[in-house]
């Protein structure tokens, strides 16, 4: 992974003694309210409702056991003993004192972490795939790309008071695991017809109150312009996005109001007259992939016989593997998935003792990297079969081998009203109910594939838009309701969910979503996941099911 | 009153002349509005000339004038309006214009830094007790990632 030169250090350093000094003047009433919420918000600490709430970046979900073991010093120093990890691959603690947040950036930047521009109207932390550099689909590893995005993006001087928060995704693989048509700007490493790697660039899709899936205004841009391209379209958002209502000031809606022919045309006007003289150079690309070149893999690990055995000698092991491992682009190892999921967590959450045991893991099993991934859970890139089965005895142990990634109980949740001032409603007891209702694993594992995302308020940090279930929540006169959407996606035939109808009372949510599932079960075709059901009968049989009673 | 220019805490000599002001002679600036309905007739002005530009004033209209402008000041109405941050940029990359870029109006200390990288050279601060905390800020971080002006 990428580690940092004197440049890097230097800045995060600064940017701390910068933050500390704001946060001093604050305190002392030197500094207004309204504009040190700017300054903090650009590093990363929100007021929530019982504390303020810090956002920690982890650039593209990729970090190290000595920055999880940090993590942990965190959760016990300065919080309650836990983190929040979010979908867009960064970390949260919900309750550090406001006065303390420049000690816990201190500590960060021993460790090469900071917390620059995790929130604010600015360029937000780059995501990508959680399998870059693994996958069997891969076309190219988006992480050296992503880590000269987060470079340029870091602290720029013309773009730090945008309209809106702006975020960018890169995917470099087949298919799409980092949602990159619901980000402000997706890029896509593909290649044209003379084999030569390029980005196909999205632009306007987002989340949040108006969902819209982003569209192509660039169909192939040669690597070298990549950040003179950005550079357009980030002039263009900061000079035309609107400013007189948060609600339409994303880039979204601009390219919506001004149309997409005039919107690329703006942009490719103002490329064309700056990208001769500012091409990415190709040493530094390369010296930026030598980063992230492959670990030293066990050239004997294909001959492994043990994990074969293992499989079929336990039934639960085999059931894990299933789950909740990934094919792996080296013969002899796989990518496993650390479940923040059991039915009893609050979803993406972790406490102390399992960071620093999950530290140490890494560190003996995958090359002691770790990775963050859009659906809230962790991956270990890069474990040798012949471990498979000591990983998943001891994150068994700490609860961290729920065998359900990507099953109806790996539930995408924000924190709702529990923590979050935006929120309308609550979204973590109810998540728990749904789990409860859903214990059954083996009923989980034969309605297979399916995504439900869960948000407390229309800002959507769950994306519940793109859930194949999304479930609103959403406030009427002081009661909690909940509109649930199907048949949504954030995979490469991205789509917004359909309104199922009214919504729901609080104590109906479980049973509307046990509802649906019954009505999956039976009216499915063979090996058909519910995303193709939907997309083959409509809403109107769970439509029918779910208001049977009304 | 006092400014920063060119990292110096210096008096500003200019006058900034409201539209329904006669424009005396000596070192002024005008509004866009002003200066593009008048520029002509002022070519025989006793003195230097400059305009102050709004955030949602289009710099490209200046892109004749810039050899005439001795100063152009960008007022923030708000400072998390950054409109001014892509307008400076402009000015000196697009248009190439080499006199006094000030920033005026309501913007943080704190901004300094990344409008002295985007070609601001002189800074008026809200508050005349800022002018020290402004100047130390400029020098705020030691390095940086982009490019950014010439």
């Amino acid at each position: 992974m990428y580690q940092y030169n004197e440049i890097d250090q230097t800045l995060v350093d600064e940017r701390v003694a910068q933050f500390r000094w704001q946060t001093e003047q604050f305190l002392a009433g030197e500094l207004s309210e309204d504009r040190y919420r700017h300054l903090r918000l650009r590093n990363g600490i929100y007021i929530q409702t019982h504390a303020p709430m810090l956002r920690i970046a982890i650039p593209y979900g990729v970090f190290n056991s000595k920055q999880i073991r940090m993590l942990a010093h965190i959760a016990r120093t300065y919080d309650k003993g836990y983190c929040h990890f979010t979908t867009r691959q960064n970390v949260q603690f919900n309750w550090p004192k406001l006065e303390q947040t420049p000690d816990i950036l201190a500590d960060l930047a021993t460790v090469q972490m900071h917390a620059i521009q995790t929130s604010g109207n600015c360029v937000r932390n780059t995501t990508s795939d959680h399998l870059a550099g693994v996958c069997v689909d891969e076309i190219e590893d988006p992480r050296p790309y992503c880590e000269i995005i987060r470079q340029w993006t870091t602290l720029h001087p013309e773009f730090d008071y945008l309209p809106r928060k702006f975020k960018i995704a890169v995917s470099g693989a087949v298919n799409d695991r980092a949602a990159t048509q619901l980000h402000d700007i997706g890029l896509h490493l593909v290649k044209n017809d003379a084999g030569v790697l390029g980005f196909q660039v999205l632009v306007g899709g987002g989340l949040g109150r108006t969902p819209i899936i982003g569209k192509v205004i660039r169909p192939y841009l040669e690597q070298q312009h990549l950040l003179s391209y950005l550079e357009a379209i980030l002039r263009v958002y900061n000079l035309f996005g609107r400013r007189d209502n948060k609600y339409k000031a994303r880039i979204k809606i601009l390219l919506k109001e001004t149309g997409i022919e005039k919107f690329t045309a703006m942009v490719e006007q103002e490329w064309q007259l700056i990208k001769d003289g500012r091409e990415l150079a190709a040493e530094r690309v390369e010296e930026m992939k030598a980063h992230f070149a492959p670990p030293a893999y066990i050239p004997e690990a294909v001959a492994d016989k043990s994990f074969t055995q293992y499989s079929a000698d336990d039934k639960a092991f085999a059931t894990w593997v299933k789950y909740n491992t990934a094919a792996h682009k080296v013969a002899g190892y796989n990518a496993v998935f650390l479940s923040l999921k059991a039915p009893d967590v609050p979803p993406g959450d972790m406490t102390d003792a399992q960071l620093d045991a999950v530290a140490d893991l890494a560190d003996r099993y995958s090359f002691g990297e770790v990775r963050t991934t859009h659906r809230q859970n962790l991956v270990f890139a890069d474990v040798n079969q012949a471990d498979l089965y000591a990983v998943w005895q001891q994150l068994d142990a700490l609860n961290l081998a729920t065998p359900n990634i990507g099953t109806v109980t790996d539930i995408i949740c924000c924190p709702g009203l529990d923590f979050c001032s935006l929120a309308n409603a609550s979204s973590i007891d109810v998540t728990k109910e749904i789990n409860d209702a859903l214990d059954d694993m083996d009923y989980v594992h034969d309605i297979g594939e399916l995504k439900i995302n869960f948000s407390g308020c229309m800002n959507g940090c769950a994306h519940q838009s793109v859930g194949h279930i999304g479930i609103l929540g959403v406030d009427k006169k002081g009661v909690e309701w909940y509109q649930i959407t199907l048949g949504g996606s954030s995979d490469n035939e991205a789509a917004i969910g359909e309104r199922l109808g009214p919504a729901v009372a609080k104590d109906e949510v479980t049973k509307a979503i046990t509802t649906i599932l019954a009505v999956y079960v039976e009216q499915r075709l063979e090996e058909e996941s519910f995303l193709d059901m939907v997309k083959r009968v409509g809403i109107t049989p769970f439509k029918e099911q779910v208001y049977a009673d009304n | 009153m006092q400014i920063i220019k060119d990292k110096n805490i210096v008096d500003d000599t200019w006058q900034h002349i409201n539209d329904d002001e006669i424009i005396p002679a000596g070192e002024v600036t005008l509004s866009l509005a002003r200066w593009q309905q008048e520029k002509h007739a002022l070519i025989h002005h006793a003195g230097q000339l400059g305009v102050r530009l709004a955030p949602a004033d289009d710099v490209a209209v200046l892109a004749g004038d810039v050899k005439r402008l001795a100063l152009i000041e960008l007022e923030f109405a708000d400072f998390a309006d950054g409109r001014a941050f892509s307008q400076a940029w402009l000015l000196r990359e697009r248009l190439d214009y080499s006199g006094e870029l000030r920033a005026t109006g309501c913007y943080m200390p704190d901004q300094a830094f990344y409008l002295a990288r985007v070609g601001v050279n002189s800074f008026q601060p809200e508050k005349f007790a800022d002018l020290p905390v402004m100047l130390a800020k400029l020098n705020e971080f030691s390095v940086h990632y982009q490019r950014s002006v010439h």
